[in-house]
């Protein structure tokens, strides 16, 4: 017995499945990062362009979509090839909804850069960072089946989420102090919960990924597992 | 894993498996008709099965899987002792029907096989029989001779095979006069006509189109109502569809058996995952 499949045809495809993630996965992280950039550079041209590019994420969603279809149709995968196949649809349309989180950002950026400066962005870009770096690790375990790795961006969720409360505090605080700060300190508001969000989709392909390699699900416990 | 995530992956696992085979939780039933004891076949000096061991419950599709040449043609035979048909073969281990040994002293191979029913690959009506006379024709072996008695066996048999609608009206007509999927399901109702406890199915649709395979799947569907099935399958779909639980062979080994459901998902064993996923050889 050998690793590699007896159909050709079928290999490529699920090669070029792997692909097709990875690379919409990099574009994705590209995406956040200069969305973010866009809001603190204060640059309305590159948050144009960011939300000009979702286009390609979106193109990418539905050609992945079809591929895996096409494999599900055509070669009935079971065990892990089905588990793959099955995570790649999922993985997908998680990148897509992170895709129009980092368009969302630059929308309320070009909002933003239209008015003063509320207060210089900290904790935001920590916050894109994490984020960043939490795809970037449960892309990462995906490629490499590593269910280390992919638990350890589910546990990273948690810092993101308090960074979100942080700045939900701090914004109700402008907010509180004075009226005049209400529109942007909102829109600085909901920066932040995009941000969360893409976080929580990062941990949804981590939770996709333990299930692809180890066919148990850990999603919806109460807790966190130490170990899979 | 802490243990309060392994029970609620416990009480997952079996709200899942009465979901999978329609049946409410309290309906399944853990018994095992056939319990098979570290069996070795024998054709000559190697063995064509090494140590199986495996339980195939009650009123349950038990599917056999595994490349040509696996053993498990040869391990489905030996459930109703129809290997001892092929000269130089010899069966080690234990093959217990409702606990009573099938290889134990004084067990007559014809009653056997009365109890344990087989269906094989290609349809194999007698061909100088009516259709009516095929459907009775093991059934007739026990000297029933009542008229009654006969004619409504032939009706609960066919029924039983989903065959009586489309051959109600022409039971006089010789078996071979009907389609190969209606051949099958002919070999079926004379399975069903002597009341086995176990039908063993032997490749059942390799011969016969989609169209008929799916009406064969669905009688599966609804004989494992009343009797209990164990079917060996070339086709990992045809496995994945019709059983409750799979059995994949390998060199004569039984490699991995367990809930369909799950071996079709994420196998335990390499060797298994390998096969189902078309890595192989």
């Amino acid at each position: 017995m050998n690793n590699t499949h007896t159909d050709k045809k079928y290999e490529e495809d699920l090669k070029k499945l792997r692909e097709e993630i990875l690379y919409m996965g990099g574009l994705i992280e590209d995406q956040i990062q200069k969305a973010v950039k866009s809001l603190v550079d204060r640059d309305s041209d590159l948050a144009e362009i960011i939300i000009e590019r979702d286009h390609e994420v979106n193109r990418l969603d539905v050609d992945i979509d079809d591929l895996c279809i096409r494999l599900l149709a055509l070669h009935q995968p079971a065990g892990r090839d089905l588990r793959f196949i099955t995570t790649g649809l999922k993985i997908t349309t998680d990148l897509e909804r992170i895709g129009d989180m980092a368009v969302n950002i630059c929308e309320r950026a070009l909002e933003l850069n239209e008015e003063s400066q509320l207060k210089p962005y900290i904790d935001i870009p920590r916050m894109a960072q994490v984020s960043q770096r939490m795809i970037h690790e449960s892309l990462d375990a995906f490629v490499r089946e590593d269910t280390d790795l992919a638990l350890k961006v589910c546990k990273d969720d948690d810092e993101v989420d308090q960074l979100n409360a942080q700045i939900f505090r701090e914004t109700i605080t402008f907010m509180i102090e004075n009226p005049q700060t209400i529109s942007r300190a909102t829109k600085i508001g909901s920066i932040s919960k995009y941000l969360e969000r893409i976080a929580d989709h990062a941990t949804n392909i981590a939770e996709m990924v333990i299930f692809m390699v180890k066919g148990k699900s850990i999603r919806h416990l109460k807790e966190l597992p130490p170990s899979v | 894993m802490n243990s309060e995530t392994s029970a609620m992956e416990d009480s997952f696992a079996n709200a899942q498996s009465s979901v999978l085979t329609n049946e409410p939780e309290s309906v399944i039933t853990d018994d095992v008709r056939l319990r098979v004891e570290g069996l070795f076949v024998y054709y000559g000096k190697s063995p064509a099965v090494r140590n199986v061991t495996m339980a195939i419950k009650t009123r349950r599709v038990t599917a056999i899987i595994g490349p040509s040449g696996c053993g498990k043609s040869t391990f489905l035979r030996c459930l109703n002792r129809m290997h001892e048909l092929t000269p130089g073969s010899r069966v080690e281990g234990k093959v217990l029907l409702d606990g009573q040994d099938l290889y134990g002293p004084g067990v007559d191979p014809v009653d056997v096989r009365r109890r344990v029913g087989m269906v094989f690959q290609k349809p194999n009506p007698f061909p100088t029989m009516s259709i009516r006379d095929n459907v009775i024709a093991g059934f007739k072996l026990n000297g029933t001779r009542d008229r009654k008695i006969i004619e409504e066996t032939v009706e609960r048999s066919l029924r039983a095979s989903a065959l009586w609608d489309e051959v109600k009206d022409d039971l006089h007509k010789s078996g071979t006069s009907l389609s190969g999927g209606q051949q099958q399901r002919l070999c079926i109702a004379r399975a069903l006509a002597v009341n086995p406890e176990v039908l063993l199915m032997d490749e059942p649709c390799s011969a016969l189109d989609p169209i008929a395979t799916a009406k064969i799947e669905e009688l599966i569907h609804e004989l494992k109502e009343r009797v209990t099935i164990a079917i060996v399958t070339h086709n990992m779909q045809q496995a994945a569809r019709v059983s409750d639980y799979t059995g994949f062979f390998y060199l004569g080994e039984l490699v991995e058996f367990g809930e369909t459901a799950k071996l079709f998902t994420s196998p335990e064993k390499r060797q298994t995952e390998d096969y189902i996923t078309g890595r192989f050889g």
